[in-house]
């Protein structure tokens, strides 16, 4: 549940170790379509895409009423009840699928919050410099600084029953100061390259820079970001829900590990009534995670996988690709010059 | 002439494997001698750095080397071939044979550790039985030998000017008193009193302590005037190679002649400025036959067909090779 | 020194921030939450706690905000920090010094060793791109895309029950007094052992995954290539080269993940039933014990701020150029 510092943060220039990682603006096309490429994002699409589905339609194709009790208490899974029943014979396949909306609901509602908020503090405070970064970067420091899950916590318990909606908002509220910390950082320096300072010099409007000339360069960061948050908001939500904060009578995942937790399942051995959801939260987060692999991996070309590490050489040696040894493949032609004998 | 010391034979260096490779060195020939400066320039692209990585095999990957040789000809002992040591040989070798200033000085240096752990670890591990009171020793002189107080042995690289961190990086090059010096652009990042003044003190050292050095440079001007011989590259491959000042006074290779006509004269009389048109090609879309016809004001027949060999001139002057069609022994009867 | 200073200046001003929430934060709870404890515990509460619960919740009505910020202020120097509903009447600090320790223990502990560990796996795994470790990548993202406390109910489900070794719930065996001698800290350990492991095996995998990744791209500096010119051996060129240069950014990026992690593992100790602050947390959200809530905030974060100002220390000592003087 923690959000790993994401490479893309270690490697703004100015931090030392990294080449430009934006391109010029006109190779961004191609570059867009390798990102798809990538073995990583499109799996990482692929499940989220499923996902998504499950939001729409979920509620629709789940087989029963999560809410509805049946006689079949506490079954197993079976043919009837895919993921078994709970301890008032609800179907938890049912509640899964129903419970898909809420999870990416509020994920998209904090997401999209977050990242417009980090986008103006962090665009603003990059692009404007001075007195107003001081102070945008202070107070960025500061919630990112400030454990944001117990503030979620006890900001939501004070609120009665909160709603999913609301819910989205606090975390979104919350969790946008790790996209503005990496996007200020970004535009101070592309604020310092030629087109913009040529733009600037040209006397094109403030807001026009930035719309054109910043935020298309910025476009890999703020969907790292926004992915960040989505993680980070599909994770408080459920844990919001799991220790019985946020409303229980709407279903997400958390909701069912909180009857689950409180009927004591595991006691009673009721592996399938936690098994599910958990899964269902790590294969969303996974999915996530490659996503932003993904992105990392293209604003940063280096960290992509090194391909072929073992390489064979005419006469049958096989050789490792690394650095400091640039393997060599083969002589270009018999010479008899005499030489030492070497190891393979 | 005198004995090589370094020959490089037809080595060949491609990015990626397979079809995919991109030649970026094609079978070069080139040999240094014992204690000769050897200027090596082109266009950026043209090969000249990757031929100093691969010889190395410090290239990253995707470079590999895939084909030629390197024969080392150490003072006593029988030659070697750099691309057949082993890991463990090629570690012993490097350094203590050729080491090698490269193009940034900023980011040489490693920036967490002092100048002095960087001096003494490189001699520590090539002589393990010196003691630290001798290492030490060693790299206060040679901090000296560059011009360098020996208090600035505990400085941190981010401490020091940029001149300075070339300089500790010219010291860190001579401390094993290698028969081999491999520059890559050494003061490219330097402003130009910076730039004589280390070229300066660089050649002084040579004079003193013996060394060969393969100095790779974009600045054709400046070779002309620090080295013993000098080659061209283009497009992967030598096109001219010849005494600095037979170059200079007459540039075969119309390439050659363009780079020289890219700088004012340094003295005697003034020549036109004309510079080259075009850019360099595509390692990857390479044009037929020489791969400068496409630029060469004087390309004719043979030029976009046939690959001249690099040879001597017509003139048989045996200190010079050129490879263009325009003064081949064996130009290709005109079809 | 300056680097340093300008981090306490920073850290002063982010705790005031978070005291100042705090105060605001009570002032959003609606109704009257302290006239229904005095009236549930009549005659039994004294006029000095109420006042301070009042002070607390702003329920002065003869002050103004001001007034009553500057009275919240003096009540913290004090350390009050109020009186616990659920485990009335003792104070929250003297709830909170209990659990503390518990709460350092566990979550500080393995937090530092997830991050030594994972950090030295990422160095083998960029290091030798290609070898095994970098096979293991896909999993560990797996695993740290598990929420920490449904690992902990699958450990508690796997490992634990009656007679396994791994006790479920608590922080020691029942029956024992807290007390540093031979019966206590084997049964501290023997319940701490879970829950870590749960900590560090989702933690664990985002270390790796940063500090790879900067293994590669430092890897390419033209230091590293000059060291391999240099002929040092492989083992010098990885570690002192590469490594000790790719742990500056991994080390700023634990101080500013400190924050997430903290509030994440908290939740472990709930599952556990652990006796340290993630606990008490979840206890004091259930009865509605605001003052308790209050209090684990402050004291999260000014934990959380300390913390931050010894990683801050730690880059310090390991980057040379921001200790200019």
């Amino acid at each position: 549940m923690t959000i790993s510092p994401s490479s893309i943060e270690q490697v703004i220039p100015g931090q030392g170790a990294m080449a430009q990682p934006s391109a010029a603006p006109g190779r961004a096309k191609r570059r867009r379509f390798r990102f798809i490429a990538n073995a990583k994002a499109a799996t990482g699409l692929v499940i989220l895409g499923v996902y998504c589905l499950f939001a729409v339609i979920g509620p629709w194709v789940a087989p029963h009423n999560p809410d509805a009790r049946s006689g079949d208490v506490l079954q197993p899974p079976s043919t009837a009840h895919w993921f078994g029943t709970t301890h008032l014979g609800q179907d938890i396949f049912s509640q899964i699928l129903v419970g898909a909306r809420s999870v990416m609901v509020v994920g998209l509602i904090a997401g999209v919050l977050a990242t417009i908020l980090s986008i103006l503090i962090g665009v603003t405070a990059g692009y404007l410099g001075g007195a107003a970064d001081e102070g945008l970067s202070a107070m960025s420091n500061v919630f990112l600084v400030i454990p944001a899950l117990p503030l979620i916590i006890i900001v939501t318990s004070i609120v009665e029953q909160a709603s999913d909606t609301l819910v989205a908002l606090i975390i979104g509220c919350t969790s946008w100061a790790w996209g503005a910390r990496v996007l200020r950082a970004q535009t101070l320096s592309l604020r310092r390259r030629d087109y913009v300072e040529a733009a600037r010099a040209t006397g094109e409007r403030t807001w026009r820079i930035i719309l054109f000339e910043i935020l298309p360069n910025l476009t890999a960061i703020i969907a790292s970001g926004f992915v960040g948050t989505v993680i980070f908001a599909v994770m408080s939500e459920i844990t919001l829900a799991f220790i019985g904060i946020s409303s229980v009578s709407s279903w997400n995942w958390g909701t069912i590990l909180f009857w689950a937790q409180g009927q004591q399942a595991l006691a009673q051995g009721a592996w399938w009534w936690f098994v599910p959801a958990g899964l269902a939260i790590a294969l969303l987060g996974t999915a996530l995670a490659l996503i932003n692999f993904g992105i990392d991996e293209f604003v940063s070309p280096r960290l992509r996988s090194a391909g072929k590490t073992r390489i064979r050489t005419a006469d049958g040696r096989t050789v490792r690709m690394r650095v400091g040894f640039t393997p060599v493949l083969a002589p270009s032609r018999p010479v008899p010059a005499p030489r030492e004998e070497v190891a393979p | 002439m005198r004995d090589p010391v370094l020959e490089i034979r037809g080595l060949r260096v491609d990015y990626g494997l397979g079809d995919a490779a991109v030649h970026a060195v094609r079978d070069v020939d080139l040999t240094l001698h014992r204690g000769e400066v050897l200027g090596l320039a082109g266009e950026s692209g043209s090969g000249k750095s990757t031929l100093a990585y691969g010889l190395t095999r410090l290239l990253p990957p995707p470079g590999v080397v895939s084909g030629g040789e390197v024969i080392y000809h150490p003072v006593d002992g029988p030659p070697v071939d750099v691309l057949s040591l082993s890991p463990a040989q090629l570690r012993a070798f490097r350094w203590a044979e050729a080491s090698i200033v490269f193009q940034g000085a900023m980011n040489s240096l490693n920036p967490v550790h002092k100048v002095s752990t960087q001096l003494l670890d490189v001699i520590r591990a090539h002589e393990p039985r010196s003691t630290a009171a001798g290492r030490l020793a060693r790299a206060r002189e040679l901090l000296k030998l560059v011009g360098i107080s020996a208090d600035r042995l505990h400085s941190y690289p981010h401490q020091l000017s940029g001149g300075m961190r070339q300089r500790v990086m010219i010291a860190m090059a001579l401390a094993l008193e290698p028969q081999v010096v491999i520059m890559d652009e050494p003061t490219t990042a330097l402003d130009v009193v910076m730039q004589r003044q280390i070229l300066g003190q660089l050649a002084e050292l040579r004079e003193r302590l013996g060394f060969a050095v393969l100095f790779i440079t974009h600045d054709l001007s400046l070779l002309v005037e620090f080295s013993d011989r000098i080659a061209i590259m283009y497009g992967g491959r030598i096109v001219e190679e010849a005494p600095a000042a037979e170059l200079y006074r007459r540039a075969l290779h119309p390439y050659t002649d363009g780079l020289l006509h890219s700088f004012p004269a340094l003295r005697g009389p003034r020549r036109e400025l004309t510079g080259i048109p075009g850019s360099p090609p595509d390692l990857r879309a390479m044009p037929t036959g020489c791969a400068f016809h496409p630029r060469c004001p004087r390309a004719f027949t043979p030029c976009d067909a046939e690959l001249p060999p690099l040879g001597p001139p017509g003139d048989d002057d045996p200190r010079r090779a050129v490879a263009c069609w325009l003064h081949s022994a064996t130009a290709p009867a005109p079809r | 020194m300056r680097f340093l200073l300008q981090r306490v200046a920073f850290y002063l001003f982010t705790a005031w921030a978070a005291i100042t929430l705090n105060f605001f934060i009570p002032r959003l709870v609606p109704g009257d939450p302290v006239q229904s404890l005095i009236s549930r515990n009549q005659g039994r509460i004294s006029a000095d706690a109420i006042e301070s619960l009042r002070v607390l919740f702003g329920l002065d009505e003869n002050e103004n905000v001001w007034e009553q910020y500057l009275d919240y202020w003096r009540q913290l120097i004090h350390g009050d920090l109020g009186l616990s509903f659920t485990f009335f009447p003792a104070p929250v600090s003297t709830v909170i010094g209990d659990s503390l320790p518990w709460t350092v223990g566990l979550v500080g502990i393995t937090t530092i060793i997830s991050f030594l560990l994972g950090t030295a796996l990422g160095v083998g795994a960029g290091w030798r791109r290609g070898s095994w470790v970098d096979g293991l990548l896909p999993a560990t993202t797996f695993l740290s895309s598990i929420p920490y406390f449904w690992l902990g109910l699958v450990a508690i489900a796997l490992f634990a029950g009656p007679g396994s070794f791994f006790p479920s719930s608590g922080g020691y065996e029942p029956g024992l007094v807290p007390a540093f001698d031979q019966y206590f800290i084997p049964s501290a350990i023997q319940h701490s052992i879970l829950p870590a492991a749960t900590i560090l095996v989702s933690s664990m995998s985002g270390w790796i995954l940063s500090m790879r990744n900067m293994m590669v791209t430092v890897s390419s500096e033209d230091y590293i290539t000059v060291a391999h010119a240099k002929g040092l051996s492989e083992r010098r060129v990885a570690l002192s080269y590469a490594a000790r240069n790719a742990l500056l950014p991994n080390v700023s990026g634990f101080a500013l993940s400190l924050g997430f992690i903290v509030g994440g593992t908290l939740l472990v100790e709930i599952v556990f039933s652990y006796p340290g602050l993630g606990y008490q947390l979840f206890q004091a959200v259930g009865a509605k014990d605001y003052p308790l809530m209050q209090g684990i905030f402050l004291i999260i974060t000014i934990s959380v701020l300390v913390a931050n100002l010894l990683a801050d220390v730690a880059y310090l000592l390991l980057d040379p150029r921001t200790r200019k003087s």
